[in-house]
């Protein structure tokens, strides 16, 4: 095959399974002049943060970061909605000069002072890196005279990816654990963390534990409060999603208070049900709570079971890209879609690790395309070349399906559905029917690309960007 | 209650802004960035700036929308991003070859003093960009300014860079339409082009960024202005200017640069400021308006004249850029409507706020003006008292649920509805379709609270 003309360094970042031994390339910073998918540090620690809805967030910064992080991510709160707010110290050029501590310490007074939020996170954005405000004596002087917590989050954006600014967000929220009274906890209780309510998929998970017996010290962070991430050192466990956003925090409670966790997912009825059993497993003293977790799982599937078998007839046969933040989601998804009788035919990532693409590699199909860090030109090509007819993803990859005349999910912020748990599998279920058998799709021209697409065009030199098939061949042995 | 925190007391906010009417530069100047063909547009900062404004650029035009970024890591925030920056040209013009790289830069590296010009030099003495390809830049740090002021800053870099005068001057007239949808600059060349005139204009996002769909990715669509048509706007007969703040940077830079004088007129936002416009292109062209943009202008005069018992009176609280609110507010003063709280969350100026005090000079209320506000101040002033009608981006949308207020969708972002991308707010149909989607809002609300008894068929 020809040699790769082009970014070679993003080789390595590309496996086509079945055909050489496996290596792939991850946790790399995207290339300088990549178009890739990704965000930064900042962005990791404001969505894992910011369902924490009696918090104030104040972001520290000129005013960009505030207003694009404006509540784009749909965790629901049962009860205050500060969250919802976009505070900013909205940074000008004096404050670059001057530093910017004075003007955070006022913001802070006056917040804390008309909102009494039980808690403040303070993110530091780039800027602040570079002049160097400290952040942290801000932080503790207006905590002393206000008496909250108040939290700084080091979240300048360069200072790594997005999975860093998880750990900063997990940091900042350690420091409250441990600092409220966990005398009525019950020895059978846990925390949820990295569920963010998107949708009110927190309040359903939670239901389902309640009805095994087992107490919710607290969800971190969807529908979040402080007085409860201040108690969770009270659970006797820590069931962890998302492992990718929260697994630092865990690791940290578990060395500090001891207490255990296990990773789980509540997408498909699959990881659903085993995350139930895994969490009842750890209560052997208690053997009914297994029981119910039983009795759960049996109505709760027979409930959507008979629709569920409709829409497999309807979509079996189909295939899908699915492109995701963390790994640990595409595995989920894989294993859901399969249920329904769906093949993936590209799975990839923004932050993967090496053993999440060994773990993705085993499961996927012969010829599977396993990406890291995609850029938009990739995505569109093995779309094409691999004839998915649904794609997953978030809020960039949503029009370039479209383009393509693809079917999408959003498995991101911007679903409106609850998709976790057994009703969220129907509602994907119904959602994959519905998008990939969608009318519109009759009228679209599709899979128009490579060869064909030249006899529609008129003749004439190739379009600059578009892809012909050329551009990305890769050296494949 | 969303806004529940909200309160009705209004205090001196000095540090803090609260739910903002503004962003920060960067991403304006990626939005005119990609007016030009074949452009990429690249920022040069860490990763999350450009996630940020794809993201929100995608929401808001539900496009696909493509940049690149220099992807600072710690290492380049301390040794500087020069080597970011030149390979990130190496690679860009290697996979994606684009037309041309529009270089912005960000907060990180307006700081960190990257001297963007001569990084492009070295890349060029270096051979990493291929004969006729293109990089240019704007200085966009996010402390200065909003996303108008990134947005302007672009438009005069392509005029720095590109336009040039080989002393023939052609009867073509250029346009700078201002930071508007793609179909208002469609709808501003279809205007020039109904009277006859061959026009230029830059940026012009139509069909970059409302494209058709065709079963193809494109990552560079088939609109923009040319490089060409960037060159020749220096032998123009002259140069219409949209809206001062987004657009008078690159008129100036244009007449300084190769003596096309050029005339600034506000948005042609409603009924006059569109007769403004015509008139100038008129004048400016020596044509006649023809009878089409006659029979377009006669018929939003006659359904303001069939409604205006509709719009009399109607209080209205306007948020958004600075050119479209005093254009808006002029156009709504023009049909009798009262605006009374105007918000900009970009400053603007003394003499900008001048204007908008001028505008409403006769309006039989007190009208509240904020240059340089936020949301949060619009909020409280409705609190004190309210409004028949807002107007504003999609964020305005918490403050219309919690008060129950009519509310048109106007601005930018618009994350949440369809349409701006489509049906243009300029011109005469613009104007039309303005007056229809304040009519709706206003008689929609007038059919839910009307009593049985008083329910009426014939409005």
């Amino acid at each position: 095959m020809s040699n790769i003309p082009i970014l070679k360094e993003r080789e390595s970042q590309i496996f086509r399974k079945g055909k050489k031994p496996f290596d792939m390339t991850c946790g790399k910073h995207s290339l300088a002049g990549s178009v890739s998918q990704r965000a930064c540090v900042f962005c990791g620690s404001r969505v894992v943060l910011y369902p924490i809805a009696d918090a104030l967030h104040l972001i520290h910064g000129p005013i960009g970061c505030a207003a694009y992080t404006w509540d784009i991510r749909g965790a629901l709160s049962s009860g205050p909605e500060l969250h919802r707010l976009s505070f900013s110290t909205d940074l000008r050029e004096k404050d670059v000069i001057f530093g910017g501590e004075k003007k955070l310490h006022h913001a802070l007074i006056e917040l804390i002072h008309q909102y009494a939020p039980k808690a403040a996170f303070v993110y530091s954005t780039c800027i602040v890196g570079i002049i160097g405000d400290d952040v942290e004596s801000v932080c503790r002087a207006v905590g002393e005279k206000t008496g909250i917590p108040v939290l700084p989050v080091h979240s300048e954006g360069f200072k790594g990816t997005k999975k860093d600014g998880y750990k900063a967000a997990c940091e900042a929220m350690f420091s409250l654990v441990g600092k409220g009274d966990i005398a009525d906890i019950s020895p059978k209780s846990i925390n949820i963390l990295g569920e963010f309510n998107i949708g009110g998929e927190a309040w359903m998970i939670k239901s389902y534990y309640q009805r095994m017996g087992i107490e919710i010290v607290s969800v971190m962070t969807g529908d979040g409060r402080v007085n409860d991430i201040r108690r969770s050192h009270g659970a006797a466990l820590n069931v962890v999603q998302c492992s990718g956003s929260m697994t630092h925090l865990a690791e940290k409670m578990k060395e500090v208070y001891g207490i255990p966790y296990i990773r789980v997912s509540y997408f498909g009825l699959e990881d659903t049900s085993q995350a139930l059993y895994d969490v009842a497993a750890h209560f052997t003293d208690d053997p009914e709570i297994l029981e119910s977790a039983k009795e759960l799982v049996r109505g709760e599937i027979q409930a959507i079971y008979a629709e569920l078998q409709q829409i497999k007839q309807k979509v079996r046969g189909k295939k899908a890209a699915i492109y995701v933040g963390g790994a640990f989601k595409a595995f989920s998804l894989i294993k859901a879609l399969r249920y329904l009788g769906i093949k993936v035919v590209l799975a990839g990532s923004q932050t993967g690790m090496q053993e999440d693409y060994q773990t993705l590699k085993e499961m996927c199909d012969e010829d599977t395309i396993i990406l890291d860090d995609a850029n938009s030109l990739e995505l569109s090509k093995y779309v094409l070349e691999k004839k998915a007819d649904l794609f997953i993803g978030g809020v960039k990859e949503r029009p370039i399906a479209y383009k393509l005349g693809v079917g999408f999910c959003d498995h991101n912020h911007e679903r409106k559905i609850p998709l976790a748990g057994y009703q969220g599998m129907l509602n994907f279920a119904r959602e994959v029917f519905r998008t990939v058998s969608s009318p519109v799709w009759q009228f679209t021209p599709k899979y128009l690309s490579s060869t064909n697409s030249h006899h529609k065009h008129p003749p004439g030199p190739p379009s600059r960007g578009e892809f012909k098939g050329k551009l990305f061949q890769m050296r494949l042995p | 209650m969303l806004l529940r925190h909200t309160t009705k007391d209004i205090k001196e906010r000095s540090a803090l802004t609260v739910n903002p009417a503004k962003t920060c530069q960067p991403i304006g100047a990626m939005y005119a960035s990609l007016g030009i063909q074949g452009c990429l547009p690249h920022s040069h900062g860490s990763q999350g700036c450009y996630a940020y404004h794809r993201s929100a650029l995608t929401r808001h035009y539900k496009e696909p929308v493509i940049a690149a970024t220099s992807a600072f890591t710690e290492g380049a925030s301390v040794f500087g991003g020069q080597a970011n920056l030149l390979q990130a040209i190496d690679n860009i013009f290697t996979v994606y070859n684009p037309d041309v790289i529009a270089v912005h830069t960000t907060c990180l590296s307006e700081t960190i003093g990257d001297d963007i010009p001569q990084i492009i030099n070295k890349a060029k003495a270096d051979g990493k960009i291929p004969d006729g390809k293109y990089v240019i830049h704007a200085n966009t740090p996010s402390y200065v300014g909003s996303h108008i002021t990134g947005f302007s800053s672009m438009t005069k870099a392509m005029v720095d860079y590109f336009s040039s005068s080989n002393g023939q001057r052609q009867k073509t007239i250029n346009l700078i339409p201002g930071y508007v949808e793609p179909s208002d600059m469609a709808e501003i060349k279809r205007i020039a082009g109904e009277m006859g005139i061959s026009s230029l204009m830059f940026p012009d996002t139509s069909r970059v960024l409302n494209g058709p769909m065709t079963g193809h990715y494109r990552m560079f669509p088939a609109g923009g202005s040319t490089i060409k048509d960037l060159e020749s706007t220096g032998n123009s007969l002259g140069t219409i200017a949209m809206g001062r703040t987004a657009s008078l940077a690159a008129a100036r830079a244009l007449d300084a640069k190769c003596k096309v004088p050029y005339e600034m007129i506000d948005l042609p936002i409603g009924l006059h400021a569109t007769d403004i416009f015509v008139d100038s292109l008129r004048k400016m062209a020596g044509v006649n308006v023809p009878e089409s943009l006659s029979l377009e202008r006669g018929q939003l005069l006659d359904v303001i004249a069939d409604m205006q018992q509709y719009f009399y009176g109607k209080r209205v609280a306007l948020v958004g850029d600075p050119d479209q609110v005093l254009a808006l507010t002029k156009f709504l003063v023009s049909i009798d409507m009262c605006p009374v709280y105007l918000v900009t969350g970009s400053a603007a100026g003394k003499k900008y706020q001048k204007a908008l005090e001028e505008a409403t000079n006769d309006v039989p209320h007190e009208v509240r003006i904020k240059v340089g506000g936020d949301m949060f101040l619009l909020h409280q002033w409705i609190k004190n008292q309210t409004v028949d009608l807002l107007i504003g981006n999609t964020y305005v949308k918490y403050i219309a649920k919690d008060e129950d207020i009519p509310f048109v969708r106007y601005g930018f972002p618009i994350f949440d509805r369809i349409g701006h991308s489509y049906f243009p707010s300029v011109g005469y149909r613009g104007g039309l379709r303005l007056v229809e989607k304040i009519l709706d809002a206003i008689l929609d609300r007038k059919d839910r609270d009307s009593t049985d008894i008083n329910f009426e068929l014939v409005l």
